[in-house]
């Protein structure tokens, strides 16, 4: 097995795109849903040897991609994932953007009929901040997590960490690893405890597959529930050594 | 080696820079099955080629476009229609690329065309030119590139029928380019365009001045059918917004109607502007030809209606990239259109990248100079 350690790079990218990128194995095929001015999938490509495609609403963005030689279609994910044959790459990755999805359904269906991996990232709307915000302000809760008014907002639905692995449940998907963070960049040691996951953290990072589909070359991710937190103790300690 | 040519209803004379003569040792077998040999391709060219002639850069003009693409055109006196694009410290930098532009196969403006001179009758070949299409322009672009002693493009750029030819390079010599860029065109000519260029060439031919397209003999010229081919294209070319935009219902120079059939409105004033300042440069005959040479152009059924087929051979060329431009208000080569050769790029696995510029121009956007144009074609030619 592939200790996530040992890949961890020295190149300064977010934080939240190093756990993706460390997740994601060598040589493999990714498609980065939303991928911005393209910093993960240049990471990806630069430093993991790693064949890279975006796909960004913002034409600007589509520009800085091209730039760093990145190929980038610059088009609307909730309608354009069928430019895609079926498991056409290793990973989709869906950063932060479900929750603004028109369809999260969908979107997940699709990510799992073009890609065999869905690396998924969302904001938890059930933290704690967000609670008390709520509870004693009474007005949508706005920070650094969730920066928008509730009329600008482009987040269209809202879930917990919580929320999400009851969707997986539901459409039948293996969550093959989870990996919490708070807004400080700090792995909760949670120890797969969800209940305090879906309390604290601030975003949450889930490696999904199909049910059926359990791929040969990649069953280091296929974990059993003990080695999952045998795994999220390693990757915090290996994260702890680096830091 | 330069030579002069004759345009316009007046047959004035103008020169019409560098030429050079092809397919001297090998015909080009065409399309339709004739052979060409010893013709000459019009070309400008720019920058300065690199010790291991890997610098070069092809622009391919549009239908009624020329090889002037960043220097003045020698009838209209006009910058090149690329002016904003091509040059020193521009977006497709001279000090770092070798640009080259040819006058298109059946072009008018001193390559192999309708008003070359046929040896055998010492007349122009005019209507008994060979059809030609997109391809065989791309067969004539790759000798003079041959010419150059250049094994493999940079990049090949286009826009409309360009960006056909563009296509055209990636099925026909896939290992010979590395970047391409496919701007407002499309896999296909629409029976919708198709309708509108027949229209087009009905307009020439109904011209009593045409003379069966010997014109250029009997000393006439079918000023009014060209202007009237021009003048439906033009609308075409534009959007209806555009067309708001620039004209509205706006009369020229007066508040009330004349009650007659005089150009009133001002956009009829802008086509027939368009029209009498086409007449003066392009040739009919050439009109008729690349008209049909596009109207022909249909990737999808070269390749048994599997699109993804036709860039097969291009997947296995590993510098191979493609970003296709659309435009977001052009009905002509409508948005979808481009998406759909993004998604049979995708099929093979090809790097693609595709950028929709929103512009409100119609497709003749590629034309005005526009930031978004500029960044995504700076950014994928100098990427990393």
């Amino acid at each position: 097995m592939n200790a996530i350690g040992e890949n961890i790079v020295t190149h300064k990218i977010r934080y939240d795109h190093e756990i993706i990128a460390n997740i994601i194995k060598s040589k493999s095929k990714v498609l980065d849903i939303g991928c911005g001015s393209g910093d993960l999938l240049y990471h990806l490509k630069t430093y993991k040897n790693i064949d890279c495609r975006g796909i960004e609403i913002s034409q600007e963005m589509v520009a800085k991609c091209l730039v760093r030689g990145l190929s980038v279609i610059h088009g609307d994910a909730n309608c354009e994932l069928n430019f895609y044959p079926d498991s056409s790459f290793d990973y989709a990755i869906l950063g932060q953007t479900i929750q603004a999805m028109n369809n999260p359904q969908n979107i997940l269906e699709e990510m799992l009929r073009i890609a065999k991996y869905a690396i998924i990232s969302l904001p938890n709307f059930a933290n704690y901040k967000n609670r008390f915000h709520l509870l004693f302000k009474g007005t949508m809760p706005v920070n650094k997590t969730i920066p928008f008014q509730w009329f600008e907002t482009p987040n269209i639905h809202f879930c917990s960490i919580r929320d999400f692995e009851n969707l997986c449940k539901k459409m039948n998907l293996t969550i093959d690893k989870k990996v919490f963070l708070t807004s400080k960049h700090r792995l909760i040691s949670v120890f797969g405890k969800e209940i305090i996951a879906n309390f604290f953290a601030d975003y949450g990072i889930f490696l999904i597959r199909k049910n059926e589909f359990c791929h040969t070359g990649q069953e280091e991710f296929a974990f059993n529930k003990v080695n999952n937190l045998s795994y999220t103790g390693r990757l915090i300690s290996q994260f702890c050594k680096t830091r | 080696m330069k030579v002069k040519s004759c345009f316009g209803p007046n047959f004035k004379e103008y020169e019409i820079g560098e030429i050079v003569f092809l397919g001297k040792k090998h015909p080009l077998k065409l399309s339709c099955g004739v052979e060409i040999s010893n013709f000459p391709i019009a070309y400008q060219a720019y920058g300065t080629l690199n010790e291991d002639r890997s610098n070069a850069i092809l622009i391919c003009h549009a239908l009624t476009g020329d090889q002037y693409v960043a220097s003045t055109h020698p009838i209209t006196q006009k910058n090149g229609w690329w002016d904003f694009m091509i040059g020193e410290n521009k977006t497709i930098d001279t000090k770092k690329y070798f640009v080259i532009c040819s006058n298109i196969l059946g072009g008018c403006m001193g390559s192999f065309g309708p008003k070359t001179i046929d040896e055998k009758t010492s007349k122009p070949y005019g209507i008994n030119f060979p059809v030609i299409t997109i391809q065989d322009m791309v067969h004539a672009q790759n000798l003079l590139i041959e010419h150059f002693g250049i094994n493999k493009l940079h990049a090949v750029i286009g826009g409309s029928t360009g960006g056909m030819q563009v296509l055209a390079w990636s099925t026909l010599y896939p290992n010979k380019v590395k970047l391409l860029i496919p701007i407002a065109t499309s896999y296909r000519h629409s029976p919708q365009n198709i309708a509108f260029h027949e229209v087009g060439r009905q307009a020439i031919m109904a011209d009593s001045n045409w003379c069966e397209g010997d014109y250029i003999d009997q000393k006439k010229f079918p000023v009014r059918g060209l202007s009237l081919a021009r003048m439906t294209a033009h609308i075409t070319y534009l959007c209806e917004s555009a067309l708001q935009r620039k004209f509205g219902r706006d009369l020229n120079n007066k508040n009330s109607f004349s009650f007659n059939f005089d150009c009133e409105f001002q956009v009829e004033n802008y086509l027939h502007h368009q029209g009498s300042r086409f007449v003066e440069r392009f040739d009919p005959n050439s009109y008729l030809f690349i008209t049909k040479a596009v109207d022909y152009f249909d990737l999808e059924s070269d390749y048994l209606g599997n699109l993804s087929n036709a860039f097969v051979e291009f997947s296995k060329n590993k510098e191979g990239k493609f970003c296709l431009i659309s435009c977001l208000d052009d009905w002509l080569f409508p948005t979808q259109e481009s998406k759909k050769i993004t998604k049979a790029l995708s099929t093979c696995s090809i790097n693609t990248s595709s950028v929709v510029i929103s512009s409100n121009n119609g497709h003749d956007s590629f034309l005005i100079e526009n930031e978004m144009l500029k960044n995504t074609i700076h950014g994928f030619i100098n990427q990393n």
